[in-house]
């Protein structure tokens, strides 16, 4: 098992022994998981019947991967992990000054990041650089504010809300139903759907100020649910489930990206392309990201940001040192909503098209696991996980090499939640600090020195 | 009148149902302090493994009676789901006890979507249905009862029976309580704290999975994807009666499944899930730990 330790050091024979029950443990288990799930496969015949078949070489590779798999890493893994331990608490721990490249690491990945289109542009054309700057580039971004604009209710405040996609939803709708209906522009949308939301984000904020912990935790998921349901079936406004299509693109201060005489491909004697649009979009979602993360770092050093630090640490010395935690608590659900507003109605012109279907609870669920497994509060680390969470899943999308493999009926979209589900569990289990151990202090005596995240509270709120 | 008992009796079944998925939410909750949000993929898995077995006994042994049918199928769900709840809990949660509370948040939230994807890739994407089990209808007066329904509430009434009298009668029940109020000092006193906790998602789980049965029996289908809304509802009512208490998770559930089916009746189908939600924010307004909950005492 895996909290038996073995006192003294293992020889190899009863090394070996302990491997092999445990394998057997493991195999048995394994089989008494999947007999029903994996070892049968329910289906429908031509007319209909349901039909069940077994599939026992499935399940049987199933149980030998299982088994051989803890048997190695009995017998190798796990003493290699112990020696590494070891050998790391025994070496002496020496302060070593940061290298250039790690002192400056923020500074390089903007830089890479505004030089990211037209190095992907040079390298696969205008029409190659499409899904790399569209899945990889705007997807990821558009994670990276959602969950940087999260960060600030439950990484600042410590209030648990499982509904924040409601305020994404509120930002998309804004844009589509106000572009659509009274033609309005993307610049003069986007701060009132960023206000809209925050408004929202007021609105939800009133009723749950009495609650605390896990009760906050449903009522804010009831509240993204009710969102949703409505969008659902209000369709006279909304359309329901069909969704809002064919919303207005964004314009370069006036200058759409179409095919008109007046488009943007055509006033710079360009060669017309979709790319120049994802581009721009590349460079718009940038600039909201670093407005949100200029904004979280301001506020963090301004009164407000104080009180939501102090707030996640101890509402019940926060009231006593005289913070009025309502207007606390409703600042950070209003930026927070604000935030996600912005996203949204940047969603709603990047897809120029949007249906409750983007709106469901996993979302949140999914922004929700970004903040926390990038370690809560920092912004670094949030970035880290949003890459590799995302980027990680989307990269899933282009492993075609994999029918080699597991034949042409193999599709690794399939597989694509069930890896982040996977991920989310192992990443968590192996770092539940977060992927960024350590804080930047808000407040700091004479020299600002990095604080373990093991130190900050997570809230009650 | 005889619309409104028909609809109190259709509320009750989907109430039944409810409660008792909401006790394995409100259990661990109690117990660990962590919203199990797995809890209603394992209710899935619970229908799914029910509805296997229902194919194996209908391909090889026709003509078996649909009582003992439904008994295999009740137990095989559960033994499953027990064996699924106990290893996910070993995998998943063991190893972020005592660590920050949203660890264990967000593995669960990781466990439940490998759970239904899971089941999307091996068991494939459609709904399942099977044909009806039990057909018959009785009428009194105007109103229509279906056998199910009794079904479904009796089978509902002895569990929590029986659950009642596990967790207050026996050693087991004892320990239960004993690591709820303090799990230090339980441990202390030689509760085996660990061992308490598997107990307690092995339970939660089994009652999961009878729900899931009692599910693919009434509605007669189910899907990779059915764990979520009865999930979030069960939540909901484990929310509304209190979180922790037990008594509580069945009435939130009864609750719930009462409002749901007067609601469609009475006003839109529609908006049955927005009158759900918006009855637990109002609720939570004016007692925020819930209806039988425990208010909170904070000290410093």
């Amino acid at each position: 098992m895996a909290n038996t330790v073995l006192d003294t050091p293992a020889t190899e024979g009863s090394l070996v022994g302990k491997a092999i029950k445990e394998a057997l443990f493991t195999g048995v288990m394994t089989l008494g998981l999947f007999l029903l799930y994996i070892g049968f496969r329910t289906d429908q015949d031509i007319s209909n019947t349901p039909i069940v078949y077994g599939r026992p070489g499935l399940l049987a590779i199933f149980v030998a991967i299982a088994a051989v798999g803890r048997f190695l890493m009995v017998v190798f893994v796990q003493p290699l992990l112990k020696a590494r331990k070891e050998a790391k608490a025994a070496a002496v721990v020496q302060d070593r000054e940061a290298t250039f490249f790690k002192k400056h690491i923020l500074k390089f990945a903007l830089v890479a990041l505004i030089f990211y289109p037209p190095v992907i542009v040079s390298l696969y054309g205008f029409q190659g650089s499409l899904k790399f700057v569209d899945n990889f580039g705007i997807q990821i971004l558009i994670y990276v504010m959602l969950a940087w604009g999260l960060n600030i209710v439950v990484g600042l405040a410590g209030l648990l809300d499982l509904g924040y996609v409601a305020f994404y939803a509120v930002g998309a709708y804004s844009y589509a139903l106000l572009s659509s209906y009274y033609g309005l522009s993307f610049w003069v949308l986007l701060p009132i759907s960023g206000i809209l939301a925050a408004f929202w984000g007021m609105i939800l904020g009133f009723p749950v100020l009495r609650l605390r912990g896990d009760y906050l935790a449903i009522v804010t998921l009831a509240f993204g649910e009710i969102i949703r349901l409505v969008l659902i079936n209000w369709t006279d406004v909304t359309k329901g489930t069909f969704g809002v299509s064919s919303i207005p693109k964004a314009t370069l201060f006036g200058i759409p990206f179409d095919a008109s005489p007046n488009g943007f491909a055509k006033m710079f004697g360009l060669p017309m392309s979709s790319a120049y649009y994802k581009i721009f979009l590349f460079y718009l979602i940038l600039v909201l990201c670093l407005i949100t993360a200029y904004v979280t770092i301001r506020l963090r050093r301004m009164p407000v940001g104080r009180a939501w630090e102090a707030l996640r640490e101890d509402e019940i010395a926060c009231r006593s040192l005289g913070i009025n935690t309502v207007t606390t608590k409703l600042t950070a659900f209003s930026i927070g909503a604000m935030f996600g507003g912005f996203a949204g109605s940047f969603f709603a012109a990047r897809q120029g098209f949007v249906s409750p279907e983007s709106f469901v609870f996993m979302e949140s669920a999914v922004i929700l696991a970004i903040v926390v497994l990038g370690g809560m509060g920092s912004l670094t680390g949030i970035a880290v996980a949003a890459i590799v969470m995302t980027g990680g899943t989307e990269l899933l999308r282009e492993m075609e090499f994999l029918k080699h493999f597991f034949g042409p009926d193999f599709t690794p979209e399939l597989y694509r939640m069930l890896l982040f589900g996977l991920a989310m569990v192992v990443v968590m289990i192996l770092k539940p600090r977060g992927f960024v151990g350590s804080r930047e202090p808000s407040a700091f005596l004479r020299e600002k020195k990095a604080v373990s995240g093991s130190f900050t509270k997570e809230g009650h709120g | 009148m005889d619309y409104f008992i028909q609809q109190l009796v259709n509320g009750l079944t989907l109430g039944s149902i409810y409660g008792l998925i909401a006790i394995g939410y409100t259990m661990v909750y109690g117990i660990i302090g962590m919203i199990n949000f797995a809890h209603g993929d394992i209710f899935m898995l619970g229908g799914f493994a029910a509805l296997i077995v229902f194919l194996l006994l209908a391909t090889y042994i026709a003509g078996i009676p649909v009582a003992l049918a439904i008994l295999i199928m009740m137990v095989v769900a559960m033994l499953m789901t027990s064996l699924w709840n106990w290893s996910i809990e070993r995998i998943a949660y063991r190893p972020l006890r005592g660590s920050f509370r949203l660890a264990p948040l967000i593995t669960a939230i990781g466990m439940s979507i490998t759970l239904s994807n899971f089941i999307q890739v091996s068991q494939g994407p459609r709904n399942k249905p099977i044909p009806p089990m039990i057909t018959e209808v009785y009428h009194i007066g105007n109103i229509t009862v279906q056998l199910k329904q009794i079904v479904i509430i009796i089978v509902t009434a002895v569990l929590l029976s029986i659950f009642w009298y596990i967790v207050h009668k026996t050693p087991l029940g004892r320990a239960q309580r004993a690591t709820e109020q303090d799990r230090k000092m339980a441990a202390l006193l030689g509760v085996d704290v660990d061992r308490t906790i598997s107990v307690t998602f092995v339970m939660g789980a089994a009652l999961a999975s009878v729900a899931g049965t009692m599910y693919l029996m009434y509605y007669g289908v189910v899907a990779f994807n059915d764990g979520f809304i009865p999930g979030v509802k069960a939540f909901t009512a484990a929310v509304l009666g209190g979180i922790g208490s037990l008594p509580g998770a069945v009435l939130g559930g009864l609750l719930i499944g009462l409002i749901e089916a007067l609601w469609s009746a009475y006003f839109t189908i529609d908006y049955k899930d927005v009158a759900t939600f918006g009855l637990l924010a109002f609720v939570l307004i004016f007692k925020p730990t819930g209806i039988l909950g425990r208010p909170e005492v904070e000290k410093v």
